[in-house]
């Protein structure tokens, strides 16, 4: 769901309406996708594949990494609503086969909010992991990546293969421009299924039910600093 | 049931995120506390005194120092055994090595758990908090990250735990810190701070961040700020309070020259009582704020700093 999209939840609390929302590309995959192009362009890299899950609908999304610049795509086609452990698995059925040296991901998507999903693929493949990461630089045999955590920054070597999540920080995405976005529809994309892999997608997390947020009360205006620190003090005795 | 914490701290003492985890888990069964670090056994002997615990392990290793992800998940899958679930809170470290443990477990992880409904069954946010979903795991062991705000903290006294060293679990040798740039801080830790005030783009630059650390001072407040604050360059990443930054729930939030975005309101929307402060009337943050002054900040801060003695 596009980032700037008010969710609502069902009437029925099976979950948040997604009919006729607008969808885009998770905002940090997009820095992913984008870093791995920097690579590309720095000649360091020497492709660029782009994998996505889900419905067919999600070809739109491996064409606008295209547009960005990736090479060709991976779509894994299937209904099943994918579980981060399911997706780390068949990530790592494609990574066997691949073998690319980096995978880049996101650092979390901004619907299900689980952030695990890169942490996990790099548990399955045993290789190590980048979490957060707000710089990436390849420095002699390894990559350097520098992590947000909770009191600043951290900067790990990690030898090579490795996992990177990207943090908002690490680049700024570009726009695919109108030819770029005609040349995309021209790359490879090719369609396989989890089975393909076989992986069992089946959820080991069952939603019982999906509800609004306890709403908070409206507020009230105040014409004055004095007034804000008398209602601080008096009414909602914080200060 | 038995339920094992793995503790952030510092070497010397727990952190108040480890608290509210204990709080969590002691709904769930008995609590044992994992310290695992380098040179931690103050640390573990403080864990043993957390009311409700009642046991510590102390892994004291090198492997351990700064939570390399790849060493913390092997030593807690070699302990793995004996536990039913495995908690962590979800700060920047158990988001890190948490979903590593599940699939190392071969088992799914549910993030940030604000709700314990019953031993298989939680509340976590989806959406940046816009939604609350209720979640049943049908793994037998469950791997769970802990919403510090969701849950009270555990009190740091009257517990008598006893402290058992564990053997270490090797090193991955994949991953090594080089390097470390550490904000220095005298004021409370942003996510346990009691009031917090914030700023966001309408700050203009970084040298004003000085007019909100004057009213810190003087409410023995945490300073954080919006995206826009930080992308701008105004103050370092780790005061970001949003659903991609730190999640907050103070007695107090006053958000200053911030407009509200969702991505923000997911962090912080849940403080007890909300001030903003915007010359733009209509800023989305009023509409969650107990209380909201229209004003230019630059007069209305400075004003607020010395209303308040």
């Amino acid at each position: 769901m596009d980032y700037n999209v008010n969710v609502r939840v069902k009437p029925d609390n099976t979950g948040v309406e997604t009919a006729n929302v607008k969808m885009s590309m998770n905002p940090f995959d997009e820095i992913a996708v984008e870093e791995a192009i920097r690579l590309k362009e720095a000649g360091t890299a020497t492709e660029v594949v782009v994998v996505s899950m889900g419905e067919k609908k999600c070809q739109e999304t491996i064409r606008t990494a295209l547009a960005m610049g990736a090479d060709r795509g991976i779509l894994v086609e299937t209904d099943d609503e994918l579980e981060p452990l399911a997706v780390a698995k068949i990530l790592k059925g494609i990574v066997e086969k691949e073998s690319p040296d980096m995978v880049f991901l996101g650092k979390q998507a901004i619907d299900g909010d689980n952030a695990q999903t890169g942490q996990m693929l790099a548990a399955l493949l045993d290789w190590p992991q980048g979490t957060f990461a707000s710089k990436v630089e390849l420095a002699d045999g390894g990559v350097n990546v520098t992590r947000e955590v909770d009191g600043g920054l951290q900067t790990l070597k990690l030898s090579l293969p490795a996992i990177v999540t990207s943090d908002l920080r690490l680049n700024e995405p570009r726009y695919a421009s109108l030819p770029n976005i005609m040349k995309a529809k021209k790359k490879p994309l090719e369609t396989v299924t989890p089975a393909d892999f076989g992986v069992d997608t089946a959820a080991r997390v069952k939603v019982l039910k999906v509800e609004e947020p306890a709403k908070r009360q409206a507020g009230i205006k105040v014409a004055t600093v004095s007034e804000l620190v008398d209602k601080l003090k008096n009414e909602a005795k914080v200060v | 049931m038995s339920v094992l914490v793995i503790a952030e701290h510092d070497n010397a003492s727990i952190k108040d995120a480890t608290l509210n985890t204990v709080t969590a888990a002691k709904e769930l069964g008995d609590v044992t506390v994992l310290v695992a670090g380098n040179g931690c056994a103050a640390a573990g002997e403080a864990a043993s005194k957390i009311d409700g615990v009642v046991k510590v392990l102390v892994a004291d290793d090198a492997a351990y120092d700064h939570e390399i992800a790849e060493n913390m998940s092997t030593l807690v899958v070699s302990l793995a055994g004996d536990f039913t679930h495995i908690l962590a809170p979800a700060t920047a470290n158990g988001r890190n090595f948490m979903p590593r443990i599940a699939a190392l477990l071969d088992v799914a992880q549910i993030s940030d758990i604000v709700k314990v409904e019953s031993a298989d069954t939680f509340v976590r946010p989806i959406y940046a908090g816009n939604a609350m979903a209720t979640v049943q795991t049908s793994d037998a062991k469950k791997i769970i990250t802990v919403r510090t705000t969701g849950f009270d903290a555990a009190a740091t006294e009257g517990g008598s735990a006893a402290v058992e060293s564990v053997a270490a679990a090797g090193c991955s040798g994949k991953s090594t810190l080089i390097g470390e740039e550490l904000s220095k801080s005298e004021r409370p830790e942003l996510t346990s701070a009691k009031v917090v005030i914030s700023g966001g783009r309408g700050m203009g630059n970084g040298e004003n961040f000085q007019l909100l650390e004057k009213v810190a001072d003087k409410l023995g407040a945490a300073i954080g700020a919006s995206r826009a604050a930080v992308d701008a360059g105004f103050v370092p990443n780790d005061l970001q309070v949003g659903q991609t930054g730190k999640i907050v729930a103070p007695e107090l939030y006053i958000a200053v020259g911030i407009s509200g975005a969702i991505q923000h309101l997911a962090g912080m929307k849940d403080s007890k009582v909300i001030v903003a402060i915007n010359k733009d009337e209509e800023a989305p943050i009023f509409q969650v704020a107990d209380y909201g002054l229209v004003a230019d900040l630059f007069e209305a801060v400075p004003e607020l700093e010395k209303e308040l003695g």
